[in-house]
């Protein structure tokens, strides 16, 4: 087991150092940063100095050697326009991409997994094929239509909740959360619904097809032949078994959800990671994409880590290839 | 030891008595009569071969006891009582109780009937905590018990490891065990040993028939196989196309069957006299029970078919006990 953690890790350090070299090949390629950091009025002397401030003026090899030498003592560089450390900059705006994410993703598997088994239980019954025919629109419509919508609804209709903005927030051990006041929640609940229910009807077109699936299995009939009450047949020897591809499919759409909430992060003015990291590709604001990109692979190796973990706690036949 | 005719004549102390069962299922090319009006008369402790091919309903029929069948399927007409409880009034709750508690399932496959995310404990416990109020400790002492009984070594180990840890014989073992746990007065076992193999095939039919014998408990058991039940049951009924054509004591049908279909049966199961010979097969197949032929469902592969064949054959009842559906029966009419 701990050497399957210490296995996944060395590998997430290589996955870490290939992205960031293509990463740092890619935007050399796109273009010269320098344009953004000097007026347009300086001439030539100027830009020299300023290519030079910023190392610009090595060759693609050495910039990227020098990178990796602060990188390595977690200096990821400053932004070429504000001046602060990249990866502050960065973590400074998590806390509130994250806390949007996990509430939405949170959201998704409360309502997905319990309509999908419904509809998977009974899918002849009128109230199962609404819940399917519901789950089409989920996620055929785009998200920053269903967030104007709901903005329209709630926050310009009914006047009941603030359209933008994270409210007031409480600093947990340095993060920002809005999670823990009433009136963060009140700011966070527009967004997270936005990204949440179509990621609920992916849940539930999971759940409904693997309920389909386990349903006509054996075990579930002997499980009734021994007399167990259907709750708990439902409950346990269905759903424990249908968690497989649920937690699969909530693991990629988590990652997803964080690495591109950037639409949803928009049409609220939520401050998170997603806006930075477009406002800072706009400008080829190298050390912040760079830094973001790293941070984010670590992250989605990590997920796929938990997930693993998860999967082992499910699944007794998933723990037994661990151990060989 | 089997009762005579007289003796089970007194259809109180049956333990399961089925009159005209019909289990039809509505499918989209039209109904489909899986059984077509079965009875069933069964002694406790009784142990009874429910033999037939694929399709002729000998499953159902198992599942109709149990009120398992799912839709489309629907148990239509007849009347099921057990320890004079009539079965077709049961409730939902009233089905639950009896499964696992007075009637219990053995299934075929026995890969497939335990669930694989759930340790053995876990499913032993639950079977006897869906009858009895017990507390864990309790049951885990019966499953327990009930592993020693059909021959598990190391139980506590046994109980603490998922299906997937253990061989095809073991978990038939187990799905036997789970079964024994609430001390149910029928099993009905569904062709437990038909995916495993013939060595282990031989044990498992041996030790089940002696613990129905210790333990008092009534067996049906559901399978293809004549020779699987030759040795096993008191009694055996041949089912074909929904029905039970022929009904005798083991020893009765073996030796001097009356029905065609019956010495079809017989005659293809390999021995050592037919050793070297080709195996006797029933020509054509089984007919498709969306439009059964007017008649005996047997007629077209029957080589004994006369023209009297050609209307439903009458259950024949013997003195004896010994039945059978067949216009022109083999060994000629009785005086």
């Amino acid at each position: 087991m701990l050497l399957f953690i210490i296995n996944r890790l060395i590998q997430a350090a290589g996955a870490v150092v290939v992205m960031s070299m293509l990463v740092f090949i890619g935007l050399y390629l796109i273009g010269d940063p320098t344009a953004m950091l000097v007026s347009p009025e300086a001439n030539d002397l100027e830009r020299a100095a300023v290519r030079q401030a910023f190392g610009l003026d090595q060759p693609i090899w050495m910039q990227y050697l020098t990178f990796v030498g602060n990188a390595a003592r977690g200096d990821f560089g400053r932004s070429f326009l504000t001046g602060q450390p990249a990866m502050q900059l960065i973590l400074e705006r998590m806390p509130a991409t994250i806390e949007m994410v996990v509430v939405a993703i949170g959201f998704a598997v409360l309502v997905g997994v319990p309509l999908g088994m419904l509809a998977g239980l009974r899918p002849k019954a009128a109230s199962s094929k609404a819940v399917m025919t519901v789950s089409i629109l989920g996620f055929s419509l785009p998200t920053f239509w269903i967030g104007l919508m709901l903005i329209m609804f709630f926050s310009v209709y009914l006047g009941l909740l603030p359209s933008s903005g994270r409210g007031s927030t409480v600093s947990v051990g340095g993060l920002s959360l809005s999670v823990l006041t009433p009136d963060g929640w009140r700011h966070l609940i527009l967004p997270a619904l936005t990204l949440g229910l179509a990621k609920a009807a992916l849940i539930i077109r999971v759940t409904r097809a693997a309920t389909r699936e386990v349903l006509p299995m054996d075990y579930i009939k002997f499980a009734r032949a021994k007399g167990v009450r259907p709750r708990r047949v439902v409950g346990v020897h269905l759903l424990r078994n249908i968690l497989i591809p649920i937690v699969t499919v909530t693991g990629l759409e988590f990652g997803q959800a964080v690495a591109f909430a950037v639409v949803t992060e928009t049409v609220f003015a939520w401050p998170g990671m997603g806006k930075l990291l477009i406002d800072s590709i706009i400008i080829l604001d190298r050390p912040v994409v760079v830094a973001y990109l790293v941070l984010m692979v670590f992250f989605l190796i990590m997920l796929n880590l938990v997930v693993d973990i998860l999967y082992m706690a499910i699944d007794p036949t998933a723990r037994e290839k661990v151990r060989d | 030891m089997i009762g005579t005719n007289s003796a089970r004549a007194q259809a109180a102390e049956n333990l399961l008595s089925i009159k005209g069962l019909k289990t039809h299922f509505a499918t989209r090319a039209g109904v489909v009569k899986a059984v077509d009006g079965v009875d069933i008369e069964l002694a406790k402790g009784e142990i009874l071969g429910l033999v037939g091919e694929s399709g002729s309903g000998k499953s159902i029929t198992g599942f109709s006891i149990l009120g398992l069948i799912d839709p489309p399927g629907r148990v239509v007409s007849g009347s099921m009582t057990y320890n004079g409880k009539d079965l077709t009034a049961l409730n939902e709750e009233g089905w639950r109780q009896l499964r696992g508690g007075d009637i219990a399932m053995i299934f075929q496959d026995p890969s497939m009937t335990l669930n694989p995310v759930l340790r053995i404990d876990a499913q032993m416990i639950e079977a006897m905590q869906a009858h009895a109020n017990v507390n864990r400790a309790q049951a885990y002492a019966r499953a327990r018990e009930v592993l020693v009984m059909v021959g598990i070594p190391s139980p506590d180990e046994r109980l603490r490891s998922y299906p997937h840890e253990l061989s095809g014989g073991m978990r038939q073992r187990i799905a036997i065990a789970i079964a024994l746990m609430n001390k149910p007065g029928l099993i009905i076992a569904d062709e437990p040993t038909t995916a495993l193999d013939v060595s282990i095939q031989g044990q498992i039919i041996h030790e089940m028939k002696k613990l129905c014998r210790q333990v008092g408990t009534a067996l049906i058991w559901v399978t293809h196989d004549l020779a699987v039940v030759a040795g096993l049951a008191d009694r055996i009924a041949v089912m074909y196309a929904g029905r039970i054509v022929e009904l005798g004591t083991t020893e009765e049908i073996i030796e001097n069957p009356r029905h065609p279909y019956t010495k079809g049966l017989i005659d293809s199961v390999p021995s050592r006299s037919t050793r070297g010979s080709r195996l006797h097969q029933i020509p054509g197949m089984t007919p498709s029970l969306l439009n059964l032929p007017q008649g005996c469902a047997f007629r077209e592969r029957c080589a004994y078919a006369v023209a009297a064949c050609g209307d439903e054959p009458l259950n024949t009842i013997e003195p004896d006990g010994r039945a059978y559906r067949c216009w022109n029966p083999l060994g000629g009419p009785r005086p």
